[in-house]
């Protein structure tokens, strides 16, 4: 038995009920429905609006960062005045105020093996808006487990994916992607960064799916891969198939539960640039300005050229990390070297390939240029 | 001859090009012919041991090479081969 609509919700919702497609028992199925946002950042904020404005009766909210203010460039739930709140409490007063008539639940904690199914088992839908490869692998796993649809989309930069991996009907996200790439190979938007209207464009049409899932109108994308590129304009569709040997939904699957997925993907299920190259290999930027006082030693910034103009140390050599291999011999393995990048990840890749080059003798700067930025020299800006 | 679409986050290797024409009959030849172009693009697409890297998803027009014959399906001049990444950013 669906809900009824009060007078109030006909009026908020009347250009839904004018379309066929929707109407009033469609209106009424999305005032039953509940989706579960994985991510209020650049995906999950068009996701949360449109999904709230559009009536869905309960939305849950899994994050547990805080606004920042280098989100606001993308994450237009927040707000200026919400930086420094939670971000799932700064984005559900944005969704009260733009819908009062729905719920919100929000989970202030990393989604994990421990909680995912939990989470996630009372909602009709997941969608997938989260910023790393284990939580990916992590929402897919549990949509499987769980029988839902995952609405999933990705952005990088000027390009956007946007599929539905919906095991019972199709494809899941394990299918095309049995592995993650290796650690290191593709950067985060934190590392390469992100046109700010892109999640816009992917994450509106993320919300479009999972409407039309919901209502079981037209055709999803399950089984399709949506591939956009902003630069260019041009959004292509692939195939996806089932695959046979997926190790999750395929016949023969051996992967039965939730598993480590930090340890699968060998990354951090955050995408917060702030690296480090484990202990003994790192140096502190409080340390490196008393080292820089009485020692020689070479700097070396493995950013890409575009960056040095935002912020840059005097005297360091720049050779972008994707260059690092081929140009060695412009440096000395017996000189001491600080080797340093953004926050501090790519500089730790750096720090592996020298040493496997036989460098023995370089630091990796534990948080980059930004830590610098934030505990020697406050007048050089953070990025 | 058969275009290549190259995504953003590999464009770096191809110095910025998004779409480069490969010469070859096969998937396998076309892939040798982009490498040849842009060598620094090799580690990204294939193992130290020269396999196709199982994240690499490879399609002609809108069908995954892995559903077809993998790096032997013959290709025609007028294909269009699609690189698609696996990217996280959300």
């Amino acid at each position: 038995m669906l809900p009824e609509l009060s007078r109030d919700e006909i009026l908020r919702y009347s250009r839904h009920l004018l379309i066929p497609e929707v109407g009033l028992e469609g209106q009424r199925r999305l005032k039953n429905s509940s989706a579960l946002i994985v991510g209020t950042g650049g995906l999950g904020s068009p996701v949360a609006l449109y999904l709230a404005a559009a009536g869905i009766g309960r939305i849950g909210l899994v994050d547990y960062d805080v606004v920042d203010s280098s989100n606001l460039q993308r994450q237009v739930i927040h707000g200026t005045s919400t930086v420094g709140k939670l971000k799932v409490d700064s984005a559900k007063a944005k969704l009260m105020d733009l819908n009062p008539e729905i719920q919100v639940d929000t989970y202030n904690e990393p989604y994990t093996s421990g909680n995912a199914l939990r989470i996630a088992r009372d909602y009709d839908i997941i969608l997938d808006g989260t910023d790393n490869f284990p939580t990916r692998y992590l929402t897919n796993d549990v949509a499987v487990f769980l029988g839902k649809p995952n609405v999933y989309a990705s952005i990088y930069r000027f390009d956007g994916q946007v599929s539905v991996f919906y095991a019972k009907e199709g494809p899941c996200y394990r299918c095309l992607f049995p592995e993650p790439p290796p650690p290191g190979l593709v950067p985060s938007c934190a590392e390469g960064g992100v046109l700010g209207v892109l999640p816009g464009t992917i994450g509106t049409i993320q919300a479009t799916e999972a409407l039309k899932v919901l209502l079981g109108i037209g055709e999803p994308l399950i089984g399709r891969l949506l591939l956009y590129n902003a630069l260019d304009m041009t959004f292509d569709f692939v195939k996806l198939k089932k695959n046979p040997n997926c190790r999750v939904c395929g016949p023969n699957a051996d992967i039965k539960e939730l598993i480590d997925y930090e340890e699968f993907c060998g990354v951090p299920s955050h995408d917060h640039e702030e690296g480090s190259a484990g202990a003994g290999f790192d140096i502190t930027a409080p340390e490196l300005a008393e080292r820089v006082k009485t020692n020689h030693l070479k700097l070396l910034d493995v950013r890409e050229p575009h960056e040095l103009e935002i912020s840059a140390l005097p005297n360091a050599v720049n050779i972008p990390l994707g260059q690092l291999a081929g140009r060695l011999s412009e440096l000395n393995s017996a000189d001491e070297m600080v080797v340093f990048c953004k926050g501090g990840t790519r500089s730790a890749r750096a720090l592996e390939l020298l040493a496997s080059a036989g460098f023995k003798k370089v630091k990796n700067l534990k948080g980059g240029i930004n830590a610098w930025a934030k505990e020697v020299d406050t007048n050089l800006p953070l990025y | 001859m058969p275009v290549l679409r190259i995504p953003t986050p590999l464009r770096a290797y191809t110095d910025g090009q998004s779409n480069i024409s490969v010469a070859g009959s096969n998937i396998s030849e076309a892939l040798t012919d982009l490498t040849t172009q842009y060598p620094t693009i090799k580690p990204h697409l294939f193992s130290e041991g020269g396999e196709l890297r199982p994240f690499v998803n490879l399609f002609i027009g809108e069908n995954n090479i892995k559903d077809l014959q993998g790096v032997s399906t013959p290709i025609k001049d007028d294909d269009k081969l699609v690189l698609i990444p696996s990217i996280a950013g959300g």
